[in-house]
């Protein structure tokens, strides 16, 4: 029995537009924070993991690569990678990471750092995007869109990787968007 | 008839509802954004959300077992 598809059945096409406007002009990067605050906004409204459930571009984006395209090996993920230490390191790793590339775009508003024309990858590696800066604006605006679009490439270069290795949606198994709206659900559910 | 054996999540789900896509009888539900739950009476056991779970903590019970 097939199922009925809906709207939000196609959102994966979100995720290529997404990181394909950030390729030309880095300053559309900012649109990723619809990504952030969306399913938390959703999550604290009583809408639980509906972000998740059915809006996630990324997970169908996944999901498109590892199930209808065939690229996945579809095997089990590592026990260690589902526990609850690893999923809550991550989402505290990539908390710390977020906030430092926040003090960096403070540094380049306050004057004591330069704009940096590059997009780091996996948290370490410097890749040039000068040319994704056509029209100079306010460089701490600059620099935040280079660090958000930094995070956003590399975790879905991560959500590549282990959709290959493993199932087609195994970065929702530690993404830290759907660890963090889990957990506003079970606080809400205790305080029910 | 009954089916054998029926799909049960362990408490490791992420609640990400993979499994709820792919259920062809619409017998999973994500519980309060928390965890997946199957409803056990319209569960055939096919073992599509098991397969498809991202986290592999969906196992298929035999109902026996269930009731011991």
């Amino acid at each position: 029995m097939k199922k009925q598809l809906h709207w939000y059945d196609r959102l994966w096409i979100v995720t290529i537009i997404y990181l394909g406007l950030g390729f030309f002009n880095i300053l559309f990067a900012w649109l990723g924070l619809i990504f952030f605050c969306l399913p938390l906004i959703l999550a604290i409204g009583g809408k639980d993991k509906l972000y998740c459930n059915h809006y996630c571009d990324r997970g169908q984006f996944l999901a498109l690569l590892g199930g209808r395209l065939g690229l996945s090996r579809k095997r089990d993920i590592p026990g260690w990678m589902r526990s609850k230490a690893f999923r809550y390191g991550f989402l505290a790793f990539f908390m710390v990471m977020f906030f430092q590339m926040l003090y960096t775009t403070w540094l380049v508003f306050t004057g004591a750092r330069q704009l940096g024309m590059s997009v780091r990858l996996l948290w370490t590696f410097n890749v040039p995007w000068h040319w994704a800066y056509p029209v100079e604006v306010t460089p701490w605006a600059a620099q935040f869109a280079f660090g958000f679009y930094s995070i956003m490439l590399t975790s879905t270069l991560i959500g590549i990787v282990v959709m290959v290795l493993f199932k087609p949606r195994a970065w929702c198994v530690f993404c830290p968007m759907g660890t963090m709206t889990q957990l506003i659900c079970k606080v809400k559910a205790k305080e029910e | 008839m009954a089916s054998k054996r029926f799909a049960l999540p362990g408490p490791l789900c992420v609640a990400c509802g993979s499994c709820v896509k792919v259920c062809p009888l619409d017998a999973i539900t994500i519980w309060k954004g928390i965890i997946a739950k199957v409803d056990s009476k319209r569960c055939v056991g096919c073992g599509k959300c098991a397969a498809e779970c991202p986290a592999s903590v969906i196992t298929l019970v035999a109902r026996e077992e269930a009731a011991q």
